[in-house]
């Protein structure tokens, strides 16, 4: 790490911040990921999704991991619930390899997925039976982790009947009763629209804070990484590979106000930087703006 | 734009749903007394009041428009006494009025012979037929349907095999059918298996396969092992699409109703129908065939409710 005092660089961090970071590393590592890689085979060839990706996460921390689209983010955090193979390398959960999904790292989908013939209790509740609880115990559990979420009017409602902010609550819900050692979060707030994403990111932070839960945190979404995330682990695309690992200097605990500190903005700079670098390689998604447009309407109704 | 009886893909008011679907019974109700009651409409026959002079005329005897203007003419010039009649439709279709009538006396007629069935006894025969043929096929049906949803394996050992034989028409089966099962129901609820047995299993392994993954992956997440997913996610996911299913293949199941029932001894509904179809009792066979569309509705309509009650979870069946 280079010795940095510009007061506006990422790299700056204050006393009670990396105190802070300096007690985070001292925690046990719950999930460690040594050059996993993987390739996939399709009729085109090879393509490598994933190379060499190296990270480690520690107790209670909250890793986002942001990228441009095809940097493999989503291969990633499936691979690590186990819902993919890798080609090589390793995924270590308290130092035990990962073979397969697992009721020691919950999911959540964007795309809700909860099951919907069954009531916003019964989907807590599943994790629970499916290992074996008996009902009523399950029950009493259900219904604290139902309160934690704000939902507990909602136990007998069936998914159909809720916002979208409420299904996904209802599915960290159902991820947490679980007791997962890591919340594996595949851009969960992706589907809300702005406001309602921005109550769930407190709601979360809140949760986080509350309970002994280690969090990856898929999104696109600059401003919700750096506003949730200790350290940012940043992938670059073709193939899917480390670029950097951040350590948010945004003090803690954070809130949508600090979204024009000197600190945020000067990692807001970086991740644009790193996601979009101003000589842009082919991106095959950019939309390029012509500078002389053809104008369709008389210069008179001028909207400017 | 609640106005427009025309918006593309958009639901009417429940007003004019109601008044559309009495509507779609009563078009072709109203072009079947049109063709009946208006005598300048069709009306190719024609129905001897008084023979007059022509020999082979007997009062009530339906003859030909033409046979009859041809006669009309002979009569003329010869000077003899014209026969009259009135315009009238070919006995294969009686008038609304009849057939309403028959359907009330059909089943409080006797039967002709001694041992003949009355009709709600022949109709009993023929929804036993059904239902035993219907049972039988779903038993092995839709266990192997979802299960070659569920794992591909099973779907590629069963199912080009069965993708081969949906094609062979049901009927052809019926010698054969008579041969090994008898003359009696056996055979009649073997065609009714063979009609649905095939479809319904590439139909239900297809609405599986259609169970949205995320669903099975979310479970995999949360602890359920490989063989609880079945019984846990796959079946409860797919019940509501499953049950749509069921209700389309009954439907199909009664149209093998009909050839199954010739096959070996002759029963049920159709030996109704062929039995009043010899008499010239056509009034009868719209009424023994109005009786089965009626049933048909009938228990889809009360399956349609019971759905909804099954599935309360289930969109589109509360929006229907």
């Amino acid at each position: 790490m280079q010795a940095n005092t510009d007061p506006t660089s990422y790299l700056t961090q204050s006393d009670a911040v990396k105190a802070r970071f300096d007690k985070l590393k001292q925690r046990e590592v719950i999930l460690e990921v040594k050059n996993l890689t993987k390739v996939y085979r399709g009729a085109k060839g090879e393509t490598t999704a994933l190379k060499d990706v190296s990270f480690k996460t520690h107790r209670r921390e909250f890793v986002c991991v942001i990228g441009p689209s095809g940097c493999g983010k989503s291969t990633l955090i499936r691979t690590l619930a186990g819902l993919e193979n890798y080609t090589s390398g390793e995924v270590l959960l308290d130092g035990k390899p990962v073979t397969g999904p697992g009721r020691d790292r919950g999911m959540v989908f964007q795309g809700y997925t909860l099951f919907p013939w069954l009531s916003v209790k019964k989907n807590v509740m599943f994790g629970l039976e499916m290992n074996g609880m008996p009902t009523e115990e399950a029950s009493r559990e259900v219904a604290l982790w139902l309160e934690l979420v704000g939902l507990e009017k909602f136990a007998n409602a069936y998914p159909h009947e809720l916002s979208g902010g409420m299904k996904q609550r209802v599915a960290i819900a159902r991820a947490l009763v679980n007791q997962p050692r890591i919340l594996l979060m595949d851009e969960p707030f992706g589907a809300l629209d702005a406001q309602t994403r921005c109550k769930m990111q407190t709601h979360l932070m809140e949760i986080w804070r509350n309970i002994d839960i280690t969090i990856l945190f898929i999104t696109h979404d600059l401003d919700e990484a750096i506003l949730l995330a200790d350290r940012i682990l940043v992938l670059k695309a073709h193939p899917g590979e480390v670029q950097e690992l951040i350590e948010v200097p945004v003090p803690r605990p954070r809130s949508p106000d600090q979204l024009f500190t000197p600190e945020f903005i000067a990692t807001k700079a970086r991740l644009e930087e790193l996601i979009h670098p101003p000589t842009a390689p082919v991106d095959e998604d950019a939309v390029s703006v012509p500078s002389r447009m053809i104008r369709f309407v008389n210069v008179a109704d001028n909207v400017e | 734009m609640g106005s427009n009886w025309f918006a593309v893909r958009q639901e009417l008011t429940p007003e004019r749903r109601k008044f559309l679907a009495i509507a779609s019974f009563l078009l072709p109700l109203l072009v079947w007394a049109l063709v009946s009651y208006v005598p300048f409409i069709w009306h190719p026959m024609v129905k001897v009041t008084s023979p007059g002079d022509v020999e082979y005329f007997q009062v009530d005897m339906l003859v030909n428009k033409a046979t009859f203007e041809e006669e009309t003419a002979t009569m003329q010039e010869e000077g003899k006494q014209l026969p009259l009649g009135v315009a009238s439709n070919p006995i294969y279709l009686p008038p609304p009025h009849k057939v309403v009538e028959a359907l009330s006396t059909a089943f409080t007629t006797a039967p002709v012979q001694r041992d003949g069935l009355w009709l709600h006894q022949s109709l009993w025969q023929s929804i036993q037929v059904i239902f035993w043929g219907f049972v039988i096929s779903s038993l092995v049906g839709v266990p192997l349907g979802i299960l070659a949803g569920t794992y591909s394996a099973v779907s590629r050992l069963f199912e080009p095999f069965i993708e081969f034989f949906r094609y062979l028409p049901a009927p052809a089966f019926g010698a054969l059918a008579v041969a090994v099962l008898g003359i009696y129901d056996g055979p009649k609820i073997a065609i009714i298996v063979i009609g649905t047995f095939f479809q319904q299993v590439l139909i239900i392994s297809n609405t599986t396969r259609k169970l949205d993954y995320s669903l099975l992956e979310a479970a995999m997440t949360l602890g359920t092992s490989r063989w609880k997913l079945l019984r846990h996610v796959v079946i409860p996911g797919v019940m509501p699409e499953l049950y749509r299913d069921q209700r389309i293949l009954l439907g199909w199941a009664w149209t093998y109703l009909i050839v199954a029932e010739l096959i070996g001894t002759s029963s049920g509904i159709t030996w109704f129908i062929t039995q009043q179809a010899r008499y010239e009792h056509f009034e009868n066979v719209y009424a023994a065939i109005l009786i089965i569309g009626i049933i048909g509705l009938g228990t889809d309509m009360v399956l349609a409710r019971l759905g909804k009650r099954l599935f309360p979870w289930d969109k589109p069946a509360n929006k229907e």
